[in-house]
């Protein structure tokens, strides 16, 4: 009988040691997020209501507490006024969301059709072909860059191959324009769209589309009807995975785009370090971040349907 | 199974005795297979196999896991391209006809019913693909949920259905175009085992009610014998044996096709004699030497070995000797019984030490019930209860 209660009591027990094991996994990284990003935010958002002073740190306190103080508070909405006020913001940030909408679109039908055909490759070969777009994260990103610069620069090797083929008679500018930007977007970002495309399309059941040709749909049709639309979620996944990062992406514009491709990072970068000029700066960064979660909380709503 | 248990469901049922255009030489096959032969690189999985099949019939192809049963299927509906031979449907050569415009629908043994959209969406499906008007859909859709009665469940989500609701969606879905040939992948796999019960009289009713030639793939051999008006044993990419389920079940050709079916004891015998004018056979079991006779068409040698079948329920167990003529007897001890409620499965050794099992109804109630393990007992049944089989 006593056996019987202990059993019982251990049963009950039991969820509750997984209980609390269960809240310390999930728990850590949310402390640790929460401590290394959202702490860092919340001083960025800080600065951003503040003004820029020459001093250590360049910006005014946001509490004034001394006794003779005018206002205790002294936040200001200037420095988000003045990013409305200059046409340069808006520039910069247009350009960032259409460069990120375009490469997104380009990643999504170049990396769509190489997804697929993945999944449907055989087991060894589907293995050797994923290596393969994993592969380029095995080197420096930075490296990658400034290989495109080898590649595309005037004495780069496809001008002197176009040239030695006498297709053209000088070289072709490519470094430095808004193409080689997209170029270098889509070449990083492209394995960030086709994994999780992958992964939707390899689950598929191919009875489904069976089952369509079955029913008297061709080719092209059980595609539009059954592979596109079960493949949604990929979709998803896959545009944001490149549409966030490559909105803020400052290394690959610095370096492979002209002086007039503004994109936010640089306008960021400028702001800080150049102008020195850190409230602005912050409210850039509070704006951008702004604009980049919209379409994560678009992307969590379309998940929980 | 009792035939007549069809009719406690409300539709038309399908007379009791079924037409039998195998037997009517003049008849024209809906479907013929022709020395029909798949290759997947060394491996064949489906091997020069031949068949006709009849318009208006329910036919079963019957065999274990990697027989070439489901190979098969797939090529008829278009999915896998023959390595060899030809399959004519309704006197179309199905050669160059692309899944989609093969006058087929197949229903999928995962029923493959589409997730992203509702009911009535993919029951219409078929028809939006053959660009009929909107209105023509909706009512043929309409009659449709009548038929397989998912009215109430038009606008539902197939991950909002039970089994039994999704294997009637995809059950309408392929009925809906009329198609000249239904194929159906393990259609009652997936069902528990009183929905499995129900909804096979409601497919043999369906079929007959709508003329379609329907052909069942199944691994389950109760199944093929309630379903099927005739039925295909497949093994090793090959037909063993093509007949009606009483054939199959009563006249096995080889010890393979007797053993797939139920359970029977095999006998290991020597021809004696055999006239196959007056289908008549006699023999003696190995060890024992017990005299049996048999009805049989085939000749045999004098000396030759044949194997001798009798299935468990034909073998009358009793306390005393029976006496009769025609009747083949031996005598056992009792090593095992199980008591099934309905009937007993009794598994007796007989004095050569070879384990015979019987299989009895309980007619009575089980007090009546006298055998008790190692009690002594005769085994006896009719002479025309044995099979003689060569292979």
């Amino acid at each position: 009988m006593n056996k019987a209660k202990q059993t019982i009591k251990k049963l009950y027990q039991q969820p509750l040691a997984d209980k609390i094991w269960r809240n310390f996994v999930i728990g850590v990284p949310y402390f640790w997020l929460l401590l290394f990003f959202l702490a860092p935010f919340a001083i960025v958002l800080k600065i951003s209501f503040a003004t820029p002073i020459v001093a250590l740190p360049p910006f005014t306190p946001l509490l004034d507490l001394s006794a003779n103080a005018d206002h205790w508070l002294l936040a200001t909405w200037d420095n988000y006024r003045f990013l409305t006020e200059d046409n340069l913001y808006w520039i910069s940030y247009f350009k960032s969301i259409k460069i990120a909408a375009i490469s997104t679109f380009i990643c999504l039908l170049i990396g769509y059709p190489m997804a697929y055909g993945i999944a449907r490759a055989t087991a060894t070969t589907r293995n050797i072909l994923l290596m393969l777009v994993i592969l380029p994260f095995w080197t420096s990103f930075l490296l990658r860059v400034y290989a495109w610069m080898g590649l595309l620069g005037k004495n780069g090797i496809v001008n002197s191959l176009l040239f030695n083929l006498g297709l053209i008679n000088a070289p072709l500018q490519m470094l430095y324009t808004d193409i080689a930007v997209y170029l270098g977007i889509v070449y990083t970002y492209i394995p960030f769209m086709i994994l999780p495309l992958y992964a939707t399309l390899e689950k598929m059941d191919t009875s489904l589309h069976d089952a369509a040709a079955d029913l008297g749909a061709k080719p092209w049709q059980t595609f539009i009807d059954v592979t596109l639309p079960l493949s949604k979620p990929g979709i998803i996944a896959g545009s944001l995975l490149v549409f966030i990062p490559a909105i803020g992406e400052y290394v690959i514009p610095a370096l492979l785009g002209g002086i007039d491709s503004l994109m936010i990072g640089r306008t960021l970068y400028d702001e800080f370090f150049v102008n020195r000029d850190w409230p602005l700066a912050a409210a850039v960064a509070t704006l951008l971040l702004v604009i980049v979660v919209i379409p994560i909380m678009l992307f969590q709503r379309s998940q929980q349907e | 199974m009792n035939r007549d248990d069809r009719m406690t469901t409300q539709r038309s049922t399908k007379p009791y005795v079924a037409a039998t255009p195998w037997l009517d030489p003049k008849a024209v096959p809906f479907i013929q297979i022709k020395n029909l032969s798949k290759q997947f690189d060394k491996f064949t999985a489906v091997d020069k196999v031949n068949l006709d099949i009849y318009q208006g019939e329910l036919f079963t192809i019957l065999g274990g896991s990697g027989c070439g049963k489901s190979t098969l299927l797939r090529m008829l509906a278009g999915f896998e391209e023959p390595s060899a031979g030809q399959i004519i449907i309704d006197g179309v050569d199905m050669a160059n006809i692309p899944a989609y415009d093969r006058p087929i629908n197949m229903m999928f043994q995962s029923y493959a019913v589409f997730p992203h959209m509702t009911v009535e969406q993919n029951i219409g499906y078929g028809l939006k693909k053959d660009n009929l008007p909107k209105a023509e859909i909706a009512t043929r859709v309409k009659e449709m949920l009548d038929l397989v009665q998912l009215g109430d469940l038009a606008a539902r989500k197939p991950h909002h259905l039970s089994g039994g609701q999704r294997q009637r969606v995809a059950l309408a879905r392929a009925l809906i175009k009329q198609p000249k040939v239904l194929l159906l992948d393990e259609p009652l796999a997936a069902l528990d085992k009183k929905l499995r019960e129900q909804t096979q009289f409601e497919l043999i009713n369906l079929q007959y009610e709508l003329g379609i030639t329907f052909v069942v793939v199944t691994h389950d051999q109760e199944e093929a014998m309630t379903l099927s008006d005739r039925l295909a044993v497949m093994n090793t990419g090959k037909f063993i044996q093509t007949g009606t389920p009483t054939q199959v079940y009563e006249s096995p050709i080889n010890r393979f096709v007797a053993d797939f079916f139920g359970t029977i004891n095999f006998f290991n015998a020597t021809v004696i004699s055999s006239d196959p004018a007056a289908k008549k056979l006699s023999a003696k079991l190995e060890k024992t030497g017990t005299k049996l006779d048999a009805n049989s068409e085939t000749a045999f040698a004098e000396g030759a070995e044949v194997t001798i079948a009798v299935r468990p329920e034909k073998i009358i167990i009793s306390q005393k000797r029976p006496d009769g003529d025609h009747i083949t007897i031996t005598k056992g001890t009792v090593e095992d019984l199980a008591y099934y409620g309905n009937r007993s499965l009794y598994r007796i050794r007989s004095q050569s030490g070879r384990i015979i099992q019987v299989s009895a109804q309980n007619y009575q109630r089980s007090e009546a019930l006298t055998l008790e393990w190692d009690d002594e007992v005769f085994l006896s049944w009719d002479s025309s209860c044995n099979v003689v089989l060569s292979e």
